[in-house]
């Protein structure tokens, strides 16, 4: 149930993400979902691809500073009310969500990434709810 | 005027043979109490006796900035510690600062160079002079506080900072001089400006300023919105503090006060001593000093010295504006700061490593530091309250260590570049 997700440290600097969706493309990865954390300094650009392993690797042979990261992806009705219903579980358990960002998947879903201190813990109170979760082998296919 | 016309006005081959005296003195008094002087001299070979007068000073070995460093802290005092009743410090380079103790009879020696320093600028006892300098154990501040209190002029100890009050005092109080480093006189005077002031009430007309370089355009504009005639003032905390050497009105070169303070120039790479007027490394002997006299103190400080007669009619040599350092020293806000120090304490701190480079420029006449240090793959965290804990750790021990604040901007690897496999670890765009 746990996704990996590519992380890196990009300095703000013009034509630097351009720099890396260029390697991912020269190495035929393709990108399901990211997102930036910006500050005013530095952004960490965090992405769902398809082969991650592969994705880190020539990242960091082109001198990035890449982490792969374990997340949850968590599948939700594109509808009103569907995030709400989700996250209310998740925060009537307890369970801090470190970071999140979400993408839609066509008419009727939507693929929410979360980062939380205790994944196992996320998985298992939404699992319980009967939550529908992305897995690794969905990743290629969204 | 003149403070001290029987000292500062000295024909030159009397003031030699006063020289030659005092460092005779001095070599017998540091090889007596002082095991580093006494073993560095015998393994040179050199008996006190041998130091018959100012042409043997020479023969003697030089003291650096490293030395001070291995004797931390107290290690080359000549006097015993009840002897001391004042210490000031400065920034070492690496982490440990540079310590000096003085005696009773020091600080009388010190008030007296700055009294005459301040003369040269024109403060008399009527004076009220602001000493916007530092305060503590830095020697800018208690160094010209104990000067003008000995030309007895009113003293205003406001220390530096707090330019709201600076102004209020300079306005309310009526200071006619003040003194400080010049990047914070010209902001005082852009403070003046926009606190619209005007500049008809205030009575301040000449300025002490220190500590840090400064070009000659800063001083025009210093002087024009201020209203003042800007004095350039000399010294290290090493010799003494503020009052080594100081304009006079003709403003051609710094004074030297040479009955204490004993200037050679040498060349940095061989140790050669140089006639007058050749650019070098100027080194000192303050022979004088109780607590902590050296021998041959190397300043780093690259300087000509002129020694034909000042219209002031003062004959001490004068010391042209420092052209630069033999060293990587960098002076940031009046503040001795070495990049050896940053990596010092990247070093110390697990998660980084000391891959840096220290950014320098001067914003409104204000000296900014940026450090960029590259972030560690290892210790890359995706969260952008781990990178920010991370960088504020980093400034917290770069402000404590340098003792003053840094930008501290994270860096992708690899991006700082690396010449001859040595990386270029600042960049100065001051053009001082």
């Amino acid at each position: 149930m746990i996704i990996k997700q590519l992380s890196v440290f990009l300095e703000n600097k013009t034509g630097r993400l351009t720099e890396l969706t260029g390697i991912l493309a020269d190495n035929d990865i393709n990108i399901s979902a990211f997102s930036i954390a910006d500050t005013a300094d530095y952004g960490i650009l965090r992405m769902i691809v398809g082969r991650p392993e592969l994705a880190a690797q020539v990242l960091k042979e082109k001198g990035f500073t890449v982490k792969v990261t374990d997340v949850v992806g968590m599948i939700i009705p594109h509808s009103p009310g569907g995030l709400h219903k989700a996250l209310q579980i998740i925060s009537d358990h307890n369970v801090a969500i470190e970071y999140m960002y979400a993408f839609a998947s066509g008419e009727c879903k939507a693929t929410v990434v979360i980062r939380a201190e205790s994944l196992q813990k996320i998985i298992d109170v939404l699992q319980e709810h009967k939550m529908e979760l992305l897995k690794e082998g969905d990743v290629i296919q969204i | 005027m003149i403070w001290n016309e029987h000292y500062e006005c000295m024909e030159r081959e009397e003031l030699l043979k006063l020289q030659g005296q005092r460092v005779k003195e001095m070599v017998k008094r540091v090889y007596d109490m002082v095991p580093f002087y006494r073993k560095k001299l015998q393994t040179e070979g050199i008996e006190p006796g041998d130091i018959k007068g100012i042409e043997d000073l020479q023969k003697l070995p030089f003291t650096t900035k490293q030395d001070l460093r291995d004797n931390y802290p107290f290690g080359l005092f000549a006097v015993p510690q009840p002897d001391i009743v004042r210490f000031h410090a400065s920034s070492g380079t690496t982490g440990k600062p540079t310590v000096v103790g003085y005696t009773h009879n020091d600080i009388q020696m010190w008030s007296e160079v700055v009294a005459r320093s301040l003369t040269m600028a024109g403060v008399t006892k009527a004076d009220i002079i602001q000493v916007a300098y530092g305060y503590g154990l830095f020697t800018g501040g208690l160094g010209l506080h104990y000067g003008a209190e000995k030309v007895g002029a009113s003293v205003v100890p406001i220390s530096g900072g707090n330019t709201k009050k600076q102004l209020q005092l300079i306005e309310d109080f009526g200071s006619t001089v003040l003194a400080c480093t010049p990047s914070y006189a010209a902001f005082i005077g852009e403070s003046l400006v926009e606190e619209k002031i005007d500049p008809r009430k205030i009575k301040l007309k000449s300025g002490v300023f220190g500590a840090e370089p400064w070009t000659q355009e800063m001083r025009v504009q210093i002087e024009q919105v201020l209203g003042i005639k800007a004095y350039d003032i000399y010294g290290l905390t090493e010799i003494i503090g503020p009052g080594v050497s100081m304009e006079c009105q003709f403003q051609r070169g710094m004074h030297i006060f040479e009955d204490h303070f004993i200037p050679e120039i040498i060349n940095p790479d061989t140790g050669e001593v140089l006639p007058y007027g050749e650019l070098g490394e100027l080194v000192f002997t303050p022979a004088t000093k109780e607590a902590m006299p050296l021998i041959r103190y190397r300043t780093r400080d690259l300087t000509r010295l002129h020694a034909e007669k000042c219209e002031c009619g003062r004959t001490l040599v004068r010391m042209e504006k420092c052209v630069g350092r033999s060293d990587d020293m960098l002076i940031i806000r009046g503040v001795n700061v070495f990049p050896s120090q940053v990596e010092s304490v990247l070093l110390e701190m697990s998660e980084t490593k000391p891959h840096y480079l220290i950014v320098v420029d001067r914003e409104n006449n204000l000296d900014t530091m940026e450090i960029q240090v590259e972030i560690e793959e290892e210790f890359f965290s995706d969260e952008v309250k781990e990178l920010e804990g991370l960088r504020h750790r980093i400034k917290a021990n770069i402000s404590s260590t340098l003792g003053i604040s840094a930008t501290i901007r994270l860096v992708e690897p690899g991006t700082i570049e690396r010449s001859m496999g040595k990386a270029k670890r600042v960049i100065d765009k001051r053009n001082l």
